[in-house]
């Protein structure tokens, strides 16, 4: 099971109080993770990647194992600990302004 | 007793104000979407509980929302409301705005210029404007940033570009102002089911007579600084655009520099700003049962955007322009510093005409008496983006 960290905005959109599970068939990366979010909450499709280019968007990040992977390949492996489900993949909103 | 219901969407939410036909007292709902850009709610003309609502963000991008019962309970198009998130492949694209750039349209529907005088891609932002259909709940029409105009038949669900207005010719000389380059205006004319107007900043304002097919910049007669040609086709920072119904054929127009009117349907527009304090300004409105009288709210510009003399004024003309008055009973006038932003103004339509605009202070003011006198329904939302009224049986 894969645990998901949404920012607050998106718990709302979706309708979820705290950590997202889910199940991801085969390897577990960003891509098949977030594909198994949307598939699940399709009111996020749009919201954390760009509809089309399924580029990340621009003040989002994401995160695990207290490592910044939001420029790590969308099919490149989540941490084992991610993939086993002792951490969570965390989406955060990047913080702007001073 | 007839109900008015007022839609605003603010920078930080949306809020429903109700109030029944005497309009002195009023019930606030919300925030709806908290902590979100509500750029606007609007209702549909044939089923007025069905609500229309763009919600955006620079961090999540666009959701479209819609309710079904006035404003109690949302969802976005495609998740019915109290639909459980369930396991499978995505059901909803709501959000989803694709810029048409198919091959059989054959036009170039790529770029258009930038700040700097070169051509910059359309890059799709966020939903300004929505404006349902008069006769069908179901079909609403969408004024996007990067311009370009969308429509849905379905609710909301899917959206389909209506590219013929991207794709007319002036397309590479459109410019974004300075709030972006956004399509902000959707009008339809009453009596016409093929006619449509919209308007854009910084390209000005157009015509379809075919149902959204093809499209006619109608900018004859705008003067704007700056620019070079004084009969430029497109170029024109038109702020907003508004008819009354009786007499689709004459438009109001509140420009960057300017207050105009048209009496051919767009074909030709004249100055009748007259003895407004500034000619600059971004809402304008008609009364609901006289046609020759017209609202607007003039700022100071180029670079303060607040009223003139920090007193708040709505303007009003009798004679479709060039003799206003001002209308300054219960509106602030001393160190008033807020702006009204395009979509901030509406009118209901109680035989006494109401008469709302919003400030980027929180403040949403009504007038029961066509802007004889006001009162403040909130003064402390967030900075207003938009202002729509319904009035319902």
């Amino acid at each position: 099971m894969i645990r998901v960290i949404l920012p607050h905005h998106l718990r709302t959109l979706a309708g979820v109080g705290g950590e997202v599970e889910l199940d991801v068939a085969g390897p577990v990366t960003q891509r098949s993770v977030l594909d198994a979010l949307e598939g699940r909450y399709p009111m996020l499709r749009g919201t954390i990647r760009e509809h089309g280019t399924q580029q990340r968007r621009a003040f989002l990040r994401f995160f695990a194992c207290e490592e910044d992977l939001s420029h790590e390949s969308p099919d490149a492996p989540l941490p084992e600990a991610v993939a086993a489900g002792r951490e969570p993949f965390i989406v955060i909103g990047a913080i702007a302004g001073g | 007793m007839s109900k008015v219901r007022v839609l605003v969407g603010t920078r930080k939410g949306a809020f429903v104000l109700t109030s029944d036909g005497k309009r002195d007292k009023w019930d606030v709902s919300g925030p709806h979407f908290g902590g979100w850009e509500m750029y606007h709610v609007k209702g549909s003309p044939v089923d007025p509980n069905r609500l229309y609502a763009s919600q955006t963000s620079g961090w999540f991008g666009q959701i479209i929302q819609r309710s079904d019962d006035g404003g109690k309970t949302w969802h976005q198009p495609g998740t019915p409301p109290g639909d459980p998130p369930t396991p499978g492949p995505p059901k909803t694209a709501s959000n989803q705005f694709v810029y048409d750039a198919s091959a059989e349209t054959g036009k170039l529907l790529t770029t258009h210029q930038w700040y700097d005088g070169t051509q910059h891609p359309w890059e799709f932002k966020r939903v300004w404007h929505l404006e349902p259909s008069l006769t069908d709940a179901d079909m609403v029409y969408a004024g996007v940033e990067d311009a370009a105009l969308f429509r849905s038949t379905d609710g909301g669900e899917n959206w389909k570009e209506l590219s013929g207005l991207r794709g007319h010719g002036t397309g590479p000389k459109w410019q974004p102002g300075a709030g972006g380059m956004c399509l902000h205006t959707i009008i339809f004319d009453p009596s016409n089911p093929q006619r449509m107007y919209i308007a854009i900043s910084a390209a000005g304002a157009f015509r379809t007579d075919d149902g959204g097919a093809t499209w006619k910049p109608i900018n004859r007669g705008l003067k704007s600084q700056y620019i070079p040609d004084p009969n430029a086709e497109v170029g024109h920072c038109v702020h907003h655009v508004a008819i009354h119904r009786s007499r689709p054929n004459v438009l109001f127009m509140q420009k960057h520099w300017d207050v105009m009117r048209s009496d051919d349907a767009g074909d030709s527009w004249r100055e009748v700003s007259g003895n407004l304090p500034s000619d600059f300004g971004f809402v304008i409105d008609v009364h609901a049962h006289e046609p020759e009288t017209i609202y607007v709210v003039p700022i100071k510009s180029d670079g303060e955007h607040f009223p003139p003399d920090g007193k708040l004024r709505v303007y009003r003309s009798r004679t479709g322009g060039n003799e206003w008055e001002a209308l300054t009973k219960g509106l602030p006038q001393r160190d008033c510093y807020v702006n009204v932003l395009r979509d901030a103004m509406a009118v209901d339509s109680l035989d006494e005409c109401g008469i709302y605009f919003g400030t980027t202070g929180g403040q949403v003011y009504a007038s029961a008496d066509a802007g004889d006198s006001w009162n403040p329904i909130v003064r402390d939302l967030p900075a207003v983006l938009s202002v729509e009224a319904q009035t319902l049986p």
